[in-house]
């Protein structure tokens, strides 16, 4: 089961190594985005688009906000 | 979207999953940074030595310390720094010495350091006002940012557009 956190939980996840993914559309993303984070937008999320990731690091995912 | 994303990646494999439910609008709202397009923001040119005080402190003693500092307002703030009131021009020009509580505009507008200098500034001038007062998203108190600091910096990033899409880093 995805477990949510929060900000201070992403600093620290992040700092030990975990991957950033936003799940918004690709324009959204170029607007803005956190810092280091990959764009792979919800609708094109399969296991090719996923390639990139490492299975091994956690993964944090996020979008715009509580939608 | 992004619990709808964690279990999609679960279903795919992967067993490490996060969601970062409140997202980045929660993320530029405590001021930390953003990168992409969409320009400055205002929490990089905040002015965050604005004078403080507290509810219970005395009007005379705030207004030799403004002015000392050479400010023109005072944010009334609590033990954690959130935001409760503001002193302007008018209160802190008053004889009076009572406490701050008695003189404070209570409950003053704030914006978040996530919002775009071109939003604010345009904000700032159809409201003709002078700055703006920025918290985060917690109502703790991030600064000032001066209608004059902002205007500046848009103007000086008109004629000096951003490389590429990595925002601000590096200034």
């Amino acid at each position: 089961m995805p477990t949510p956190i929060d900000r201070d939980d992403v600093q620290r996840l992040v700092a030990e190594g975990a991957q950033l993914v936003e799940v918004l559309p690709h324009e959204e993303f170029e607007e803005e985005h956190l810092p280091g984070s990959v764009n792979i937008p919800l609708k094109t999320l399969d296991a090719e688009t996923t390639r990139r990731l490492e299975r091994e690091r956690p993964v944090i995912v996020y979008c715009h906000d509580y939608q | 979207m992004s619990p709808r994303a964690a279990w999609r990646l679960e279903s795919i494999g992967f067993t490490r999953v996060y969601d970062y439910v409140a997202g980045k609008a929660d993320w530029g709202s405590f001021g930390l940074p953003l990168e992409g397009t969409k320009g400055a923001r205002a929490g990089e040119y905040v002015r965050a030595d604005v004078p403080t005080c507290r509810l219970d402190e005395r009007l005379q003693e705030i207004r030799r310390r403004v002015t000392a500092a050479g400010w023109d307002t005072c944010i009334v703030v609590n033990e954690s720094r959130v935001v409760l009131g503001r002193l302007g021009r008018k209160a802190l020009a008053s004889e009076e010495d009572v406490a701050v509580e008695a003189v404070m505009t209570a409950g003053p507008s704030t914006v978040r350091p996530s919002i775009t200098l071109a939003a604010i500034v345009e904000r700032m001038q159809s409201q003709k006002l002078t700055g703006a007062l920025v918290t985060r998203s917690d109502g703790r108190l991030v600064g000032v940012l001066r209608r004059t600091d902002a205007e500046a910096a848009l103007n000086a990033a008109s004629f000096d557009p951003p490389l590429s899409s990595t925002g601000r880093e590096g200034q």
